[in-house]
């Protein structure tokens, strides 16, 4: 790219995209209620989250690992690449469950389709084990890129579970195809699967095939839940108020449109 | 500290300027725009598939020391050195060697695995579609209706199969649908929010 093109003759009207206004407004409540409910005393402090199934479940299911001698398998989907939400609120899942691992003393491995994944989950689990006073039994090797292909990352993924037997099985982040296919075999070795997905498509087979299934925002409140740290659990409660907002709008749509047929007002 | 506090100072400032220029139609906010997520991502996976390769050929090389399933390694390394140096030497044209590895190899290796998925959704249907339950029942008995009326028998055993399927595809499975993408768009606001303002740093490796 020219850096001419840089210097090109503005439009200066063009500055502020006004179609995209509805959405700023939005983001900007966003904004607010995030900072409001993470940096004030008011918004920190007297809620409680409820319990997630799946989530209450993470310890129990390295501990049988444990107990049973056999590795705990973590995999982020072919689907995403590290730019997505979903990908990053499946590292913040993975390095608490490296916590678990690094203090049961049992085999943590990551497959991944993604060498950029493939290098910040190294440096996750790496100072997750550190943190846990276990920086000894990391083993880099088990963190590994094994192909960008969607069918030969499922080929090895599925390989890895067919010969390591992993008692404990995570499928965090965003799936394709390959979802069933892991699940399925997963199922095959006798693992405890907890699984979660952005993919609504996936999210179906993950709910018949797996033991518990992370639904919608559930996956991306999971650190906050597994961390109990007040100031991630205050933004998900934010996500709350939003959802209300959300639904406040829907309903004003709605009796808007029951009064008066032609408005369209919300399509903006 | 410096460099443990750069990645969350990079991330906050490239973050909350992507943001802003979101809101722009301006050339100059699309430029920069596109410099960063286009340019700058390709430069960053250039060399982070080189750290990939890099790594799966020791993780490999490693295995077949330990005796660890040796063939299948280093079948995997063949494969990994064959197909870039076949596409170095005699090119990727129609009928180049390259181009006879990925359609006798790669493509019926990859058609194979994905025909797997037929008889998993056969297995994972017979586990999930058991009647245990209210909700397990309304599942089964939804889940019935779709996949006779989508077959060329169901309009045969009864023309009203397509309308109520239509409807259960239209209404209930769309609002539950709906409901659950509102969930995930809002999870991924906050989620990319809280990495923008640094609330949440387990991302980084280094502490929450």
């Amino acid at each position: 790219m020219h850096w001419s093109y840089f210097i090109a003759v503005p439009d200066p009207t063009a500055w502020l995209d006004t179609s995209k206004l509805p959405v700023l407004v939005l983001a900007c409540i966003a904004v607010a209620l995030v900072l409001y409910t993470t940096y004030s005393r008011h918004g920190r402090d007297g809620f409680t989250v409820r319990k997630i199934a799946g989530l209450s479940a993470v310890e129990d299911a390295i501990g049988r690992a444990t107990e049973m001698a056999r590795p705990v398998l973590f995999t982020p989907g072919w689907g995403g690449d590290i730019q997505r939400p979903t990908t990053l609120a499946s590292l913040n899942i993975l390095s608490h469950i490296a916590e678990k691992t690094a203090s049961f003393d049992c085999p943590l491995l990551f497959p991944t389709h993604d060498p950029v994944i493939m290098s910040v989950a190294q440096e996750v689990v790496r100072e997750s084990y550190a943190r846990s006073g276990f920086a000894d039994r990391y083993r880099e090797s088990d963190i590994q890129y094994v192909s960008s292909s969607q069918f030969g990352y499922a080929a090895a993924v599925d390989g890895l579970i067919a010969r390591n037997k992993p008692a404990a099985i995570f499928l965090l982040g965003t799936f394709e195809a390959e979802s069933l296919i892991f699940a399925e075999t997963g199922n095959s070795v006798g693992a405890i699967q907890i699984a979660g997905t952005d993919s609504t498509i996936q999210l179906a087979f993950f709910i018949v095939a797996c033991d518990y299934t992370l639904i919608g925002e559930e996956l991306f409140a999971a650190s906050g839940y597994l961390s109990s740290n007040r100031a991630i659990l205050a933004s998900v409660r934010a996500q709350d108020l939003l959802k209300l907002v959300l639904v406040a709008i829907l309903v004003l749509a709605v009796i808007w449109a029951t009064i008066d047929p032609t408005a369209d007002w919300w399509k903006v | 500290m410096i460099p443990r506090r750069l990645p969350q100072i990079l991330a906050t400032v490239f973050g909350l300027v992507l943001f802003l220029l979101y809101f722009s139609s301006h050339p100059t906010a699309r430029a920069i725009n596109q410099l960063v997520v286009d340019s700058y991502w390709q430069i960053i996976f250039g060399f982070a598939i080189l750290v990939g390769a890099f790594s799966f050929l020791k993780v490999n090389l490693q295995a077949i020391d330990r005796g660890d399933h040796r063939w299948y390694r280093l079948l995997s390394i063949i494969g990994l050195i064959a197909m870039p140096l076949t596409a170095i030497i005699w090119g990727r044209g129609g009928d180049s060697p390259f181009m006879w590895l990925f359609d006798n190899i790669q493509i019926p290796l990859q058609s194979t695995v994905f025909a797997l998925l037929a008889f998993f959704v056969a297995s994972a249907s017979y586990r999930g579609f058991r009647a245990r339950s209210l909700p397990a029942t309304i599942l089964l008995v939804a889940a019935l209706a779709v996949l006779i009326s989508r077959s060329t028998i169901g309009e045969y055993i009864w023309n009203q199969f397509p309308i109520i399927t239509d409807w259960i595809r239209n209404y209930p499975s769309m609002a539950a649908r709906r409901a659950i993408l509102i969930g995930i768009g809002l999870g991924s606001l906050t989620t990319s929010l809280r990495v923008i303002l640094g609330i949440e740093r387990a991302w980084l490796g280094s502490g929450r």
